[in-house]
């Protein structure tokens, strides 16, 4: 069964069972590993994607449920071009063992783009669903309210 | 006794090799021609450098495994204050599996003293002994070892490549050595000349290096600041490269079945339907499990998953209410260890109040972020495996035994790691990967475990139990008689790493409860070895991950029962044995602004572990929010002697804790039928972004040896969050986790 999925700006046919998840379509078949794997039951957010701008766990989506444009930390930013969450992240050294990182940067991707100045309240809200065993919640917080204050600049 | 330490640093020769178009620093003095130093073929020397410089650049070998907690920055650093080279300018790679990346720190933390109390005589003598760990060919990343390991000899490694490239510009200007001066990844003349290093790499190669002498702390340029983390580009883009993320031409994905019961066998298998799932190419019987092969890691998964497996039943104890009763039997055993007796924990004077308490905590799962996996390639004469790891020479030499080949026909391929906390340090995850791989000579496989595999299939912490006996008088404490009973972490691991068999008084089964500076009159520490075979391993700070909660927590109960403010009552205690920890005290007393009163509704307690070397003090707040309980703040003061990176070791300090609350609040592994309950980060929860608290944190220097940073942090979390929460409600928990006895914000 052939699929057709636009994947940061690019039109790709993935000939796959309809039933693989998102998540092993980007790693294993397209080879965009900067999408991470950590449970296959949507409890730790290292494989946030989004989906026509909608932060989603690609390890529920199958592909015949793919109903949009899908970004993936690769199309946020590359480090000859980073985006502003991508540099907040580096200004505060966010990350230790940085497994978990796509997912975390792509989950506050999503939640700027709907609230561009969020409260401590609003982080700790869109925020929960990402799980960073090494703890770096703290510097996780303070590069999103980096990021916010910048895009309010610009 | 300065002799000692000289023939321990002659251990460590620093010698150069000609390598195509450069050179390289390492640690054989040779001089054949190595194409390629890092995999030298037959006939050439091998040479394990720490510097290769050619006209494409300068790289610098960090061998201490990168899981996270910032080693390759630092340990580069090391390198780049001595070589005059900007971080940001050098590429930074973990290196083969090696004898020359042997661990010396990790050797000296062996020997059987307390660690604060050690003089500069034993200092060195463990710097001397640091050379055995060469002969045990131990590359091992753990025990907060790589900046004591790496501390003088990477400066050294550094130094000497300056001077010899130094004495090579000066051999082309006919100039002498010391009019020379390096900056930025060159050499500059009187006159300004600025000779880039990769252009003298060439001349260097023919010189011998020179003696070097270390500057001076004070002349530092990187150490003791804060460095931009070498990584840290790369893992926020996505392109930081993990086992998992490993992608070869032709690469096929496995998935893993092994049984749940563990320990116990496999009895047959019916795979008819597996065979004929979408993407399936092979099955492959393990013989204690199954594998998969397929086109993607999912599609491998879901075959896996449809095939009927006949497990035979675990040899261990049924359920954990069956462990815990062996674990307690073990109290009424011959004591392993005792590793603290002063005094006479018998004798009372008239008017003591006595105390007793009894602590248990669970087994526990490391839950890396990134589970267990890696890549494996045969050819029939040689095996690469890829994958991130904590020991790849005992990796090399347990995939080379399956794979029927030397040792030198396997090379392991070191990646960064999505968390290792002690996990990775094990060689199930590459030894898997190898059984596969044989079964498809040619072909590269990356065997994925699903969370649930790795979640029930690892070496946990082991559970523990504690009885301790004390007895204050007049507010102070007369006497601290406790004893540790559970699994030994570290004759199991052991075990598994070189074969050495159990023996011996086990000092890291005792580790956070024998050597802790209190200066208590009568004081004795026993610890027990239960007679258990469950799979356990070192988890971030192994022994006082445990050990930590007993003994604070009995030390506030001796507080209380002493009527004294508890920060006051370890202080005058602490202060008397141990100077730096006294000061960690005083320092997150003032950070907290602690007074001893809190208001209603607001908890705080203190606690306090030394552990590999480095004193640490946490207070933590909690708030009753409407009879949920969360973690509002933390303070935590540690003292590490020499801190070479600041904002790395906040991010040690302040991840350390965090590790230590999810153990303290939510996690238990526990189980049933031999095998264990918990399979998913739904069932093992964890500190988030909501229950993460507000915290600071202060580095201090006093403390006469370097410490450890990766681990410290953890093992006061767990008193800490009891004595607030018993400060907060009155209620004393001895077991964890908390969540079974409070109501705590998840």
């Amino acid at each position: 069964m052939t699929t057709s999925l636009t994947i940061n700006g690019t039109r790709h046919q993935v000939d796959l069972p309809e039933d693989v998840p998102l998540l092993w379509v980007l790693r294993d078949e397209i080879g965009l590993t900067g999408t991470k794997f950590g449970c296959g039951v949507a409890a730790c957010g290292a494989c946030t994607v989004h989906i026509d701008g909608e932060a989603v766990r690609s390890c529920q989506i199958a592909l015949a449920d793919v109903w949009g444009d899908v970004t993936t930390i690769e199309g946020l930013g590359a480090p000859d071009n980073l985006g502003m969450l991508q540099q907040a992240w580096i200004e505060h050294q966010v990350a230790q063992c940085g497994y978990c990182q796509s997912g975390q940067i792509m989950q506050a991707a999503a939640l700027l783009a709907e609230n561009p100045t969020p409260t401590d309240a609003d982080i700790d809200d869109a925020m929960q669903g990402n799980l960073c065993r090494c703890g770096t919640y703290t510097r996780i917080r303070a590069a999103i309210k980096t990021a916010s204050a910048k895009m309010k600049e610009a | 006794m300065a002799s000692i330490g000289k023939i321990a640093r002659r251990t460590f020769l620093i010698g150069s090799a000609a390598i195509v178009g450069g050179v390289a620093f390492g640690v054989y003095k040779v001089r054949q021609p190595a194409p390629n130093p890092l995999q030298p073929a037959e006939g050439e020397a091998a040479l394990n450098p720490f510097v290769l410089i050619d006209r494409q650049g300068i790289t610098l070998i960090s061998p201490r495994a990168e899981m996270g907690q910032g080693v390759h920055t630092t340990w580069a650093a090391l390198i780049a204050e001595e070589l005059d080279v900007t971080l940001s300018d050098v590429r930074v790679l973990h290196g083969p599996a090696a004898k020359a990346y042997y661990n010396s720190a990790m050797v000296a933390d062996a020997l059987p003293n307390k660690g604060y109390d050690i003089t500069d005589f034993q200092h060195t003598v463990g710097e001397a002994l640091g050379v055995l760990g060469k002969l045990a060919n131990l590359q091992v990343t753990g025990g907060s070892t790589s900046m004591k390991d790496g501390f003088i000899r990477m400066r050294e490694a550094g130094a000497t490549a300056r001077e010899t490239l130094k004495q090579a510009a000066a051999n082309r200007l006919n100039l002498s050595r010391d009019q020379l001066k390096t900056e930025n990844g060159h050499v500059i003349a009187p006159d300004g000349t600025r000779l880039a290093y990769t252009d003298l790499a060439v001349e260097a190669a023919s010189i011998d290096p020179p003696e070097v002498t270390l500057r001076d702390a004070r002349d530092w340029r990187l150490l003791g600041n804060t460095q931009p983390r070498v990584d840290m580009l790369a893992k926020s883009t996505g392109t930081a490269e993990f086992g998992i993320d490993v992608r070869l031409p032709g690469m096929k994905f496995a998935a893993l079945r092994i049984n749940p019961h563990l320990g116990g066998a496999m009895d047959g298998f019916d795979a008819s339907k597996a065979e004929t799932m979408p993407g399936v190419e092979k099955i492959v019987d393990l013989g204690t499990g199954v594998a998969v092969i397929a086109r993607n890691t999912w599609l491998a998964q879901k075959a896996a998953n449809a095939i009927d497996i006949a497990w035979g039943a675990s040899p261990h104890p049924a359920d954990s209410a069956a462990i815990f009763d062996r674990i307690a039997e073990a109290f009424e055993t011959k004591a392993n260890s005792t590793m603290r007796d002063e005094g006479d924990v018998s004798a009372l004077p008239e008017g003591a109040v006595t105390l007793d308490a009894e602590y248990k905590v669970p087994y526990l799962a490391h839950a890396t972020m990134e589970p267990m996996n890696a890549t494996a390639l045969y050819t029939g004469d040689a095996l690469d495996i890829w994958c991130g790891n904590q020991s790849p020479t005992f990796q090399r030499a347990t995939c080379a035994d399956l794979a029927g080949l030397d040792e030198d026909a396997v090379s392991i391929h070191t990646t960064f790691m999505g968390g290792g906390f002690g996990r990775r340090g094990e060689l199930d995850f590459a030894a898997y990967a190898t059984r596969v791989a044989l079964q498809m000579q040619g072909t590269p496989v990356q065997l994925t475990w699903s969370r649930e595999e790795d979640m029930t299939h690892d070496f946990y912490r082991p559970g523990a139990m504690a009885r301790f006996r004390g007895a204050v008088k007049d507010g102070s404490a007369l006497m601290l008689d406790g004893q540790v009973a559970g699994q030994s972490a570290a004759q199991q691991a052991l075990n598994r790493w070189v074969g050495l068999p159990a023996a011996g008084p086990d000092k890291v089964h005792v580790d956070g409860a024998f050597n802790q500076p209190f200066a208590i009159p009568n004081y004795r520490i026993r610890g027990h070895l239960a007679d258990l075979d469950i799979p356990v391993g070192f988890w971030r700070s192994v022994g006082a991950s445990f050990n930590g909660f007993f003994h604070d927590t009995f030390i506030d109960e001796m507080a209380n029962a002493a009527g004294r403010d508890p920060l006051d009552f370890r202080l005058e205690l602490v202060r008397a044995e141990h100077a730096p920890s006294a000061k960690v005290l005083e320092t997150v007393r003032d950070m907290a602004g602690w007074t001893g009163q809190t208001p209603e509704g607001v908890g705080r307690g203190v606690g306090f572990t030394y552990s590999f070397g480095t004193p640490v003090a946490q207070v933590i707040e909690v708030v009753d929010e409407n009879g949920t309980i969360r973690i509002a703040k933390a303070w935590i003061a540690c003292d590490v002697g020499i801190a070479l990176d600041r904002g790395n070791l906040e991010a040690q300090m302040v991840g350390g804790m965090v590790y230590g609350l999810s153990a303290a609040c939510f996690e238990e592994i526990t189980f049933a039928d031999g095998a264990v309950q918990q399979v998913n980060f739904p069932d093992y929860e964890a500190i988030r972004m909501h229950t993460a608290p507000i915290t600071e944190v202060a580095i201090l220097e006093t403390n006469a040896h370097m410490g450890g940073a990766g681990e410290p942090g953890t093992p006061p979390a767990m008193p800490a969050l009891g004595n607030a929460l018993f400060d907060l409600t009155g209620t004393r928990a001895r077991e964890l986790p908390f969540s079974r006895s409070f109501d705590l914000l998840i």
